[in-house]
């Protein structure tokens, strides 16, 4: 059979259109007006699937040029989301909003190193980190 | 003359926007590179490129989708709106390590509660200390401090005046853009370079526009992993607020 780039988008059309099905029956048994994670059980779906198919060496080099496109076109696309953003609505929102949303992204980010601890012991993660600590080594010069 | 080539950038929006970009984005890896010798990631000037512009298209239309209210930009609503920015998240995940999915799952389901929960009390603290005491509009706002579409289900919810439904969007809006903003900065601070802080990042800041811009101008491979607990937030936040959120504020503060 033909290998064709659109079986690798095709692929990528499905998962996430499975995705967004399971998250809107997910939202609805849950009675919120809301997609829940949607796009997260896509990605499941996908890294799932690939797998599957990569042991099964039916995903050729044309199909995953499919999907690496659009992975490739993530950051132009978050910038053009960047440029639609209602940057005029947050800063217009008063210092009531402003100061919210600042505190909550501070404390926030004060939390990521503490629950990034969590259960790492385990692994040998140890190497890991030494690899991390070397690399902002490097940046920092 | 310039009629014509107007009718054409409208025409082609979407194509447009693909050129617009990438003129954008040359400039900004230009810039990284000679003048900040890299150390600003090309990709968060980029993004800062993009809030300008955005703020400009606000100001002078007036609207809420930035600079794709600006008549010839509309493509840039098209290309970086809901479904080709999911669509290019769920392709991300093509190289996402399923073992380190695994490894973190807890810890990634612990961070989306913990963040739910804690960017609520922030909101919650701060409207009160600018005089809100009713439960329902402290609520909305907690809920809209967590992400700004957790806010106006929440106060439509609960029936919350509009005002205070406004507040809370841009409460959830000013969180967005500075997680998209401040990411890169942070990250060597907090240990953000690795899958498994990653998962937990996108658990905690729940913005999955903020958390994609930030991982984005940090390092793309941290992608996946932060956006695939980050759309799970906006969803358990609008299962929490409404519900038992609300009715713990409501005991505390009648």
């Amino acid at each position: 059979m033909k290998s064709l780039v659109i079986y690798g988008v095709t692929l990528l059309a499905l998962c996430m259109l499975a995705g967004a099905f399971i998250g809107d029956l997910l939202g609805n048994i849950l009675g919120i007006e809301a997609n829940v994670g949607g796009v997260g059980i896509a990605m499941l779906i996908l890294v799932l699937a690939v797998d599957h198919l990569k042991k099964k060496k039916k995903l050729t080099v044309k199909s995953q040029e499919g999907v690496a496109f659009w992975s490739a076109m993530y950051i132009p696309i978050v910038i053009a989301m960047a440029a639609q953003q209602n940057v005029f609505g947050a800063i217009d929102g008063g210092p009531l909003a402003i100061l919210a949303g600042v505190a909550a992204v501070f404390v926030s980010w004060a939390l990521v190193p503490l629950l990034s601890k969590i259960g790492k012991e385990k692994q040998n993660t140890m190497s890991d980190e030494l690899i991390g600590g070397s690399d902002h080594v490097r940046d920092a010069k | 003359m310039f009629e014509m080539l107007s009718d054409v950038f409208k025409e082609n929006g979407l194509i447009l926007s693909f050129a617009l970009v990438g003129v954008v984005m040359y400039f900004s890896y230009l810039f990284s590179d000679k003048l900040t010798k890299g150390r600003l990631h090309g990709s968060a000037i980029a993004i800062i490129v993009g809030l300008v512009l955005a703020y400009i298209g606000g100001v002078t239309t007036g609207g809420e989708k930035g600079l794709s209210d600006i008549g010839i930009f509309t493509g840039i609503g098209l290309m970086g709106g809901g479904m080709l920015r999911d669509f290019a998240i769920v392709a991300t995940a093509f190289g996402a390590n399923i073992e380190e999915i695994k490894k973190a799952g807890f810890t990634g389901v612990l961070s989306l509660f913990l963040g739910v929960v804690v960017s609520f009390v922030v909101g919650v603290a701060i409207a009160l200390a600018f005089g809100y005491t009713d439960a329902v509009s402290l609520t909305t706002i907690g809920a809209g401090t967590a992400t700004y579409i957790v806010g106006p289900v929440t106060g439509t919810a609960l029936g919350a005046s509009s005002e205070v439904i406004t507040l809370s969007i841009a409460a959830g809006l000013v969180k967005s853009i500075l997680t998209m903003i401040g990411t890169p900065f942070i990250a060597k601070y907090i240990g953000l370079d690795n899958p498994r802080s990653a998962i937990v990042y996108g658990g905690l800041m729940g913005t999955t526009s903020g958390v994609a811009g930030g991982l984005a101008a940090t390092d793309p491979k941290l992608v996946p992993y932060g956006a695939m607990t980050a759309t799970f937030y906006t969803g358990l936040g609008c299962l929490m607020a409404p519900s038992i959120l609300f009715i713990i504020t409501r005991s505390i503060f009648g």
